[in-house]
């Protein structure tokens, strides 16, 4: 039900994302989304991308600090209001997101987010009727 | 003689150490009349080498400074003739004059006897394979453990700094078991060893590991001894008392004895050098009682230290040094605070969040003195959660605050990120404005 999101420890200086990014081009990995928040000292930036297990493999060897996560990916239509709609489910069986971001993909919209209680959130998905978007199909949607 | 002991004088007792140190300090009183710089000093304040009676009349003489060693490069303070002497060590005098230390035939002997018997305290035998990491030449590391290690008869392996890979094939290939590093670069050895799929408990004979030079904290030494399997011991020496071989630790690991039938010990205080009473911290002062070529009275280490009060377990009288606090030309004064770089690594130490690397660096932002600390999260700890990194830094800069009353700046890096020195590890960059 979740799919593989690589979260890499960036130091904020200049150069280190550029090291991280091309590790991954050379290796023909494509990045499908990415987020890294403003922090003054460093911060964790967040990839998810085709073929993860060998993107951190990669990144492992190349001695960068990286650890896999497992992430939900909730597939919404393209259509005003449907991230609201699909948060305020959580919100309301107390479920909290610890963070999220989202992008449009193959004319879908798609909520990557991670939560405080994952067991929670997977009932919640099954019994709510969300479309998740399995591993496999992302690179398929690119 | 247990086969405990290496030296007789060892096992000695009290008044037995007593009686042997002022035999010597009265000898080498006398010896130090052919010295020219004794001489002069001791004439400019009517001290006779007769008027030293007792151990207590020892504080009528006059320090012994490193200034003294500066102004009176390179010979000036010899009491042999040059033509005696067969070797000389020399300081990097980084911060003025170098300075020498020469020794004679005997006094080479005598040293590498110290050092021997330290590494038989720890269990050395002739059956070991011994590998020193150390620079050699004028660095007393290298020479000084080589002769001990000889003198005991261990196959040695002198092969000196640097070049970690090789290193650790001569681990494999010659079985060493004991190794001298100093303990940044112990940490690296762990480091390249994971890299190299080396176990050091599977692939590796080493049982023993001889760490000193650069002040560390008891958990530091745990860490190492954890990572590699061995037991490690904390060595203490100075190439102004001939290198390696001055205080040791046995087994029992608490506090390093330190030779009395060689040195008379002193602690005082920095300030006023007045003696301070066993327990308490100030500056090692010693006085060589069993050198020739260039003996030294009452010598100001600059090392802070203590005597450790009490019995040791192993049977030993010679007194015990608390590990070294930091010499007090190490110091950071920040803000008017004394600081030394051991107090800030004793806190960081105790997270096993972070790895074993770390950079003190002090700057000057906007007229103000402050100090980041750099330090480096363990590689196995990395994970997500951007929430509990900023809890591991909050909590590393609250317990640093607390020991050293400034509220440092820290900042986590990832692991590998801060420079690997293969020599002393640089801790602290001082990078203030000067006034």
């Amino acid at each position: 039900m979740t799919i593989h999101q690589l979260s890499v420890f960036i130091e904020n200086k200049s150069g280190t994302l550029v090291k991280v990014l091309k590790l991954l081009k050379e290796e023909g990995i494509q990045l499908i989304a990415s987020t890294i928040a403003d922090t003054a000292e460093y911060g964790i930036c967040r990839i998810i991308c085709s073929q993860p297990s060998k993107a951190f493999e990669v990144l492992k060897a190349a001695g960068i600090a990286v650890t896999l996560t497992e992430v939900f990916a909730v597939e919404l239509d393209d259509v005003p209001g449907r991230a609201a709609d699909a948060i305020e489910i959580f919100a309301n069986e107390g479920i909290s997101i610890a963070y999220l971001y989202s992008f449009l993909l193959g004319g879908k919209g798609v909520l990557i987010f991670r939560t405080d209680n994952a067991e929670k959130a997977r009932e919640v998905i099954v019994s709510r009727g969300l479309t998740v978007v399995p591993e496999k199909d992302l690179s398929k949607l690119l | 003689m247990s086969t405990e002991f290496y030296n007789p004088e060892e096992a000695y007792s009290r008044s037995e150490i007593e009686a042997l140190q002022l035999e010597r300090l009265k000898a080498t009183v006398s010896h130090c009349m052919n010295s020219g710089f004794y001489k002069a000093r001791f004439d400019s304040i009517g001290l006779r080498p007769q008027d030293i009676r007792t151990l207590d009349d020892l504080n009528r003489i006059p320090f012994t400074t490193k200034q003294d060693l500066r102004d009176t490069y390179p010979f000036g303070i010899a009491s042999v003739p040059l033509k005696d002497c067969t070797r000389l060590h020399s300081s990097s005098g980084t911060t003025g004059n170098p300075t020498v230390i020469l020794h004679t035939k005997k006094d080479l002997e005598q040293w590498a006897n110290a050092v021997a018997r330290c590494l038989w305290m720890v269990g050395c035998r002739p059956e070991d394979v011994f590998q020193n990491t150390s620079g050699y030449g004028m660095f007393t590391g290298g020479l000084g453990f080589q002769y001990g290690a000889e003198k005991l008869g261990m196959l040695t392996v002198p092969a000196a700094a640097g070049n970690t890979l090789r290193q650790l094939k001569f681990f494999k290939d010659f079985r060493t078991t004991v190794v001298h590093a100093i303990p940044s670069y112990a940490a690296r050895l762990y480091e390249v060893m994971c890299e190299q799929g080396i176990d050091p408990r599977r692939d590796l004979a080493l049982r023993t590991l001889v760490i000193g030079a650069e002040p560390h904290s008891e958990d530091t030494r745990r860490r190492i001894e954890e990572m590699l399997g061995v037991k490690a011991y904390n060595s203490f020496g100075m190439s102004e008392m001939c290198g390696p071989g001055v205080a040791f630790e046995c087994k029992e690991q608490n506090g390093l004895h330190i030779w009395e039938d060689y040195y008379i010990v002193e602690i005082v205080d920095p300030q006023t050098l007045e003696p301070v009473p066993d327990g308490e911290v100030g500056e090692l002062v010693l006085t060589t009682i069993n050198r020739e070529a260039m003996p030294l009275l009452r010598y100001r280490t600059r090392d802070l230290t203590r005597i450790l009060p009490g019995e040791c377990a192993c049977g030993r009288h010679h007194k015990r040094l608390d590990r070294m606090k930091g010499r007090s030309d190490d110091m950071i004064i920040l803000k008017g605070v004394n600081i030394f770089p051991i107090q800030i690594e004793q806190i960081l130490m105790q997270f096993q969040e972070l790895a074993t690397d770390y950079l003190i660096t002090l700057q000057t932002l906007d007229d103000n003195d402050g100090m980041t600390v750099e330090v480096e999260l363990s590689e196995r700890f990395f994970n997500d959660d951007y929430a509990a990194l900023q809890r591991l830094e909050k909590e590393i800069t609250r317990q640093l605050r607390d020991e050293i009353l400034i509220t440092p700046k820290v900042r986590l890096v990832p692991f590998g990120s801060i420079p690997k020195a293969e020599g002393k590890a640089v801790r602290v960059k001082d990078l203030r404005k000067q006034y």
